[in-house]
């Protein structure tokens, strides 16, 4: 079926599968490999992209669910002021190690301070629960979000 | 001004890691290139009686043992298991053949069609059936002192004994690996953290020179010992199906099929004879160690060994033996796993000692502390400890971050606190050192710098790390040091990532390099400055007798634990850890609390949350909606602190670092529990069934 929808703030239109994963759209079609795949069911956020501003995961999103809606991935994101605070907050805060889940991670911040640009530590916990990491332990990603919206007060 | 090498820097690689643009091995593209997926075995132990091929379309291939030039083994410690299954299967999820095509749908569809015929057999599927039938791959013993009549000698006799799981490594970036037939030259792209590994691998698959391989590292998304000797058999596959082929071959693991076919932390049972004197000082101990090696042993040797050689702990007992034993299962194969085997015989030892300690009614830190090892004493090897401990200090330092002597006196029902000590032995077992003679170059070109070594990074900070080492000694900027890209055709072998050895060995040599570029550095715009790994001469290890010093020098830490336990669900809610360690010199403090932290929540996960079941050699979770590890919900505060010891030969003083974490917090945590409830904990992981099975009991 044919799909309209905004990517990265262009209009796209599409030839696909209404069934197919936004997943495999975004990485497969649009060449978009900061979307990762961890896992493919959902549990481990390494897909996370925005759809209409709201974190979810990609790989659980059919085609014919995006019709319409403004999609954003890491790669139209990065291009912002915002991306930069979220960029030296990470590597201030030792965010970082293998990096695999580091994409989700931050489109899920942007999330987060979307809605609440002052969060406390249950609420980035909250945000995050979606997002597995098996290197950090996640308190220094944590220190990288509050680290974020202090630099970024008034950005978001 | 110089600034302390400690001080931290940015990571090198977090930027790229940050925007996205960083590319893994699924994330990049070869031209013409196909898809391989693998056929597994679903049987646990069974002949293969035949193989029904369907007719395959054109373009479409399938792989197999045939199709193997050279030897159809993998090369590692033992290299017993096959590429490709040949007549007969011995787990669930063993490889038997690859699909190779362009589509996955159509590799999806002929995977369907293929008919498998088993002619099953008996399966082994725990520790006792195989001890029982006497299914042993490895059995090592080594003794101090003299246990046997120091048993014979009137002591309190107390016997005990411990279990540890299965734990799944779960990195976030699946096993990736591609090869690319070109040039006269197999050319390996993967997720991996030994490149040379894989290099010694696909020598005895292809029968061919290294001149015609090419391993290349590509940026790997998490590995802690799940992509040591496991990326070897994919490496294999991958490079046997592009010579067939003729196209480059992707081979990309879905997190199921993860799960269900790379190797795990070796379950473990370890029992104690414990021999008291008058005063309950554990005079003599014998310990025997088994460890579920899955069905083909291949690295657990050195795992068992690693394990057999922590398994006293920081503590000094005056006679000894230990017994360790690798088993033979029809289980997924067990491997390398951040720690090495030393967890699981630390673990045992520790709640070892704190349950004694609360037989006895004594105190149990205190108890610890009157067992501990000091400097000059003998290691459980007959080695000796070199250099300074300074446990006295870390336990001060941690029981204070914690309050510790005031919790465990006023903590009540279902909230407890917990200590453990422990140690790792930094660098390769035995002789391991000395036989693999890691190998560095570093590269003057002009005013920069290029290192040339075989460690990878793989979110550990390696990379960060060693570049740091080097800048830091020639006084150069960062950006000025570099590191050569991780292609075995460019690059010497100085060992594989392994063993919490990168910082201490390979940085050690690219430390002592720098020294000698910088005092030569006005000779020339090209100066090449090479190391080999020398053992230090005052340290000795017989690899018959398991007797010397195991390892060169050791790290040391202490953590607690705080914990509650929900009284209904007997849920194990981790409140704070406080942990100080003793690595030497920190290289980098932020870099170094990242692997602190990450090895602490890792423990917890193990301790509690992870829990995987074989049942008749199927694993009964294999996908992250079963299989649980730690989310940001589960994680408790965790406090961190480093208490400076440098070392004589380690770079800047830097020990061991990145197992190290990982070992403690399993112990502390059931320590805490054992305290919430007034119970011994002798299992891990400890779900709320168990603690409602103990609970029964103590009733």
């Amino acid at each position: 079926m044919k799909i309209e929808f905004v990517l990265n703030e262009k209009k796209q239109v599409i030839q696909v599968d209404p069934v197919s994963r936004l997943l495999d759209i975004l990485r497969e079609d649009f060449e978009l490999t900061s979307v990762k795949e961890g896992c493919g069911e959902g549990e481990c956020g390494a897909c996370v992209v925005l759809m209409d501003g709201k974190a979810v995961n990609s790989c659980l999103i059919p085609a014919g669910n995006i019709e319409g809606r403004h999609i954003l991935t890491l790669e139209g994101f990065c291009k912002t002021e915002r991306y930069k605070i979220i960029e030296e907050s990470f590597l201030k805060a030792g965010s970082v190690q293998c990096g695999f889940c580091t994409p989700g991670i931050v489109m899920s911040t942007e999330s987060l301070l979307r809605e609440n640009p002052q969060p406390n530590d249950n609420e980035i916990r909250d945000a995050l629960s979606g997002n597995l990491c098996r290197c950090t332990g996640y308190n220094m990603i944590f220190e990288g979000i509050k680290l974020a919206a202090e630099r970024g007060k008034g950005l978001w | 001004m110089k600034d302390s090498i400690s001080k931290p820097i940015p990571r090198v690689d977090a930027p790229a890691k940050i925007s996205g643009e960083a590319k893994y091995i699924g994330d990049i593209r070869f031209k013409n290139q196909l898809f391989a997926k693998t056929v597994r075995s679903s049987r646990a132990k069974a002949g293969i009686v035949s193989i029904v091929k369907p007719e395959l379309p054109e373009g479409y291939f399938i792989v197999d043992k045939d199709d193997i030039p050279g030897i159809n083994r993998m090369r590692t410690v033992v290299s017993d298991q096959p590429i490709f299954a040949e007549e007969e299967v011995n787990y669930i999820g063993q490889p038997i053949l690859l699909v190779v095509g362009p589509e996955r749908e159509m590799i999806y569809d002929i995977i369907s069609k293929i008919k498998i015929k088993y002619r099953d057999e008996t399966p082994i599927f725990n520790l006792d059936e195989a001890e029982e039938k006497g299914a042993v791959f490895t059995e090592y013993s080594y003794s101090k002192g003299k246990p046997e009549a120091a048993f014979q000698d009137g002591l309190k006799i107390i016997e005990d004994e411990y279990h540890t799981g299965l734990q799944e490594h779960v990195y976030l970036e699946p096993q990736g690996m591609a090869a690319e037939y070109r040039d006269n030259t197999m050319f390996i792209y993967g997720s991996m953290q030994c490149p040379f590994y894989a290099e010694g691998a696909l020598k005895d698959v292809l029968g061919w020179g290294s001149d015609r391989i090419r391993v290349i590292q590509s940026i790997t998304g998490g590995a802690f010992g799940g992509k040591e000797e496991f990326p070897s058999l994919t490496a294999c596959q991958v490079a046997v199906a592009s010579l067939k082929t003729g196209h480059p071959v992707m081979m990309i693991y879905d997190r199921d099929e993860d799960i269900i076919c790379t190797t795990k932390r070796h379950p473990s049972i370890v029992c104690y004879k414990a021999g008291l004197d008058r005063k309950n000082q554990v005079i003599a101990l014998a310990i025997d160690i088994k460890f579920d090696a899955g069905a083909y042993s291949g690295i657990s040797p050195v795992v068992l060994q690693r394990g057999m050689f922590s398994a006293t702990g920081v503590y000094n007992f005056p006679h000894l033996s230990v017994r360790g034993r690798n088993f033979m299962t029809n289980n997924v194969p067990s491997g390398a796993y951040r720690g090495f085997g030393a967890p699981q015989t630390i673990f045992s030892m520790e709640m070892l000692m704190h349950n004694l300690a609360i037989k006895l009614g004594i105190d149990p830190l205190d108890y610890k502390i009157r067992h501990l090892l000091e400097r000059g004493e003998p290691t459980c090897t007959g080695g000796k400890i070199w250099d300074e401990v300074k446990l006295p200090e870390i336990i001060e330092k941690v029981t204070a971050m914690s309050d510790y002597r005031r919790k465990i006196q006023s903590n009540g029902k279902y909230k407890g606190v917990g200590v453990a000590l422990f140690l790792h032995g930094c660098g390769f077992t035995g002789n391991g050192e000395q036989l693999i003679k890691g190998k560095i170059i570093l590269k003057k070109n002009g005013g920069t710098v290029i290192l040339k070594v075989s460690s990878v990074e793989m979110g550990q900070g390696a990379e960060t790390c060693l570049r740091k080492i080097v800048a830091h000694t020639l006084l150069l900027p960062m950006e000025k040091v570099t590191c050569e890209t991780i292609d075995t055709g460019l690059i010497p072998d100085s060992g594989p990532t392994v063993a919490s050895r990168t910082t201490m060995i390979v940085g050690g040599l690219l430390r002592q390099a720098s020294l000698e570029l910088k005092d030569r550095w006005n000779e020339s715009d090209n100066i090449e400055v090479s190391r080999v790994y020398r053992h230090p001469d005052y340290l000795r290890w017989d690899n018959d007798t398991f007797h010397g010093d195991a390892y060169p020098t050791y790290s040391w830490g202490a953590n607690v634990a705080e914990v509650e336990i929900d009284p209904i669900t007997c849920e194990i809610d981790v409140k704070k850890v406080s942990a100080v360690y003793d690595v030497g010199t920190p290289i980098d403090e932020t870099t170094l609390t990242g692997q602190m932290q990450g090895g602490i929540v890792q423990g917890i996960g193990w301790a509690t949350v992870e829990v995987m079941n074989p049942s008749k050699g199927k694993l009964k979770q294999h996908n992250l909606t079963d299989y649980k590890i730690p989310t940001s919900m589960d994680i408790p505060e965790i406090a961190c602190e480093f208490i400076e010891n440098p070392y004589e030969f380690g770079p800047f003083g830097a020990k061991c670092a990145g197992e190290l974490p990982f070992v403690g917090a399993a112990p502390a945590i059931a320590a805490a529990v054992s305290n919430a409830l007034s119970v011994p904990i002798k299992n891990i992981p400890i779900t709320p069934e168990y603690l409602m099975e103990l609970d029964k009991h103590e009733d």
